[in-house]
């Protein structure tokens, strides 16, 4: 049937993120703090970092959204933990290239490469880049 | 496909395969499919009688003339406006709306109020924000009941002599009731307030009588009732029309202009600045001619035939949370719905995979969707080609999508 299509954009590991979110919550000693919204959706995503000495020491997502945005979030945090600011920010770039279908060589991605399915599903990119966007943001302000 | 269904074979869009499914399209409150009747007849206009309308003496100058003001007159009758004076051609409704907040809106002064509800879409409710803003005037939302209507007693309460404007949906894009915009008219004209009607739901769905209404204005969008994108109408009483000033200025809208002052055309075109969408209105005619063929009673008994049946079906599925009136009697096409536990964007995805078009989303009513403690929700809106199978579909759908997400993957 056609839902089995879904397999690819709702891969285990992917459910697995949205249902126990890693790093999810406030962090105490938040350096960059950005709140952005897709506002054809309402969703909201909150994200904080630690920056210190040029290095993502810590990182924490809040807000609400669907299983590919909040998925996505767990698994950007996850990756992007104690890389440099200039690792992080090409992070941002190999995945948006990833998601819309480019063959990139997506293995600094972590687990986040496992997202490359929703490039078949264009109503859903959105979802799976608003956290990355979201850190480029946040990481670009800092540098400022 | 149920074959008792005698029109949907005039849209040729919902004869495909999505996601190698048949296509159930249930978007129809976002916009509507277009018949072959309305655009075989555009492409005639096009391509027989196409020039610039009110301007030329050649003979199609003319003849485009006469078939846009034809257009304007066949909404006339499909509203009961006594004039087509009263008819202006915008861009859709929310044009519509804006038009009135910016001219009429020039009545509101400090400490005067606004009144309109938390069922509003954006387009019935930023302009007045806005307009409150700029006058330093108040705007008040009247309450809903548990059952998602229009709480009455509360409008008794907001509409006060201090209203200089009330703006209500006449149906809601969310929650599928239908809001007596009658009755808020008399309450809104015993406070010498005038009462705008958002009608954009409501008019492909129901017969429309401005006149017995009773309401000062009427808007409403073309694309929702089988025509073109683009086009949409401003129905507005002669007699406050004639007071109002234009707010765009240009060609078609003038009588004279000099140097360093200009007097305005009448009515309607004083409203109308630039060329129109002409083929735009052209195809609002024809869709009027459609809707009046099929009729509004048979469009009213099919939709109403599906939510009787598919109402108590979504409401029985475990985990499924049906919002508006749970009584079908109470209910238009429009269902809004969540699965428990899942983002309605990925119920969409799961429906879209079986072939069921939904919207999902805050459906541009973000103040309603804080009111009901929710950031989201996924619609289905049933239409004229829509049939019980589709209902079924959807049932089914929302089923399978439960179950994938519930033991799911491999």
């Amino acid at each position: 049937m056609a839902l089995s299509k879904m397999d690819n954009l709702y891969r285990q590991v992917i459910l697995d993120h949205s249902d126990n979110p890693h790093h999810h919550g406030e962090l105490p000693k938040s350096t960059n703090e950005i709140e952005l919204k897709n506002p054809t959706c309402g969703d909201v995503l909150k994200l904080q970092l630690e920056v210190k000495d040029g290095v993502i020491k810590d990182a924490a997502f809040s807000g609400y959204g669907c299983t590919i945005s909040q998925a996505s979030a767990s698994m950007m945090t996850d990756a992007v933990i104690n890389k440099k600011v200039e690792d992080a920010d090409n992070m941002v770039q190999v995945f948006s290239d990833m998601i819309i279908g480019d063959d990139v060589d997506t293995h600094v991605l972590g687990d986040a490469a496992v997202l490359q399915g929703v490039s078949k599903f264009p109503a859903r990119i959105k979802c799976a880049t608003l956290a990355w966007k979201a850190l480029h943001r946040s990481l670009t302000n800092q540098s400022k | 496909m149920d074959n008792n269904n005698v029109w949907r074979k005039d849209f040729p869009i919902l004869d495909q395969k999505v996601n190698d499914e048949d296509l159930v399209y249930l978007d129809n409150a976002a916009t509507t499919q277009k018949p072959k009747q309305v655009m075989s007849k555009v492409t005639d206009f096009y391509f027989s009688d196409y020039a610039n309308v009110h301007r030329g003496v050649h003979t199609l100058a003319e003849r485009s003339t006469e078939q846009f003001e034809a257009a304007r007159e066949k909404v006339k009758n499909f509203i009961h406006a006594k004039s087509s004076k009263e008819v202006i051609f915008t861009k859709g409704a929310t044009n519509s709306l804006n038009l009135v907040a910016q001219s009429y809106g020039e009545n509101v002064h400090e400490g005067d109020e606004i009144v309109i509800s938390y069922m509003e879409h954006h387009s019935n409710l930023i302009p007045w924000q806005q307009l409150a803003l700029k006058k330093k005037a108040t705007l008040k939302y009247i309450e809903l009941t548990d059952d998602g209507q229009l709480d009455m007693e509360d409008a008794e309460r907001k509409i006060t002599d201090k209203t200089k404007i009330v703006s209500i949906a006449q149906a809601s894009n969310v929650l599928g009731v239908i809001n007596p915009v009658k009755k808020l008219a008399a309450i809104a004209h015993s406070h010498n307030a005038v009462m705008v009607v958002d009608g954009a739901q409501s008019i492909p769905n129901m017969p429309v009588d401005v006149t017995d209404l009773n309401c000062d204005f009427f808007a409403f969008s073309g694309h929702k009732m089988m025509a073109e994108t683009g086009i949409g109408v401003l129905y507005g009483k002669q007699e406050l029309l004639e007071q109002m000033s234009p707010v765009e200025f240009g060609g078609e809208m003038i009588e004279f202009v000099k140097k360093f002052d200009s007097s305005w055309n009448e009515l309607p075109w004083k409203f109308e600045a630039g060329t129109p969408n002409i083929a735009g209105a052209i195809s609002l005619g024809y869709a009027v001619d459609y809707l009046q063929s099929v009729g509004l009673d048979n469009i009213q008994k099919n939709t109403q035939e599906i939510v009787d049946y598919v109402l108590p079906k979504l409401i029985a599925i475990d985990d499924l949370e049906v919002y508006g009136p749970k009584d079908p009697a109470n209910h238009t096409g429009v269902i809004s719905f969540n699965l428990k536990g899942l983002h309605p964007h990925d119920l969409a995805t799961g429906l879209d995979m079986e072939g069921v078009a939904v919207r999902a989303g805050h459906h541009c009513a973000q103040p309603l969707m804080e009111y009901l403690g929710l950031s989201a929700t996924a619609r289905a809106s049933f239409y004229l080609y829509n049939t019980i199978d589709d209902a079924d579909r959807l049932v089914e759908a929302i089923k399978a999508t439960k179950e994938f997400f519930k033991n799911g993957t491999v």
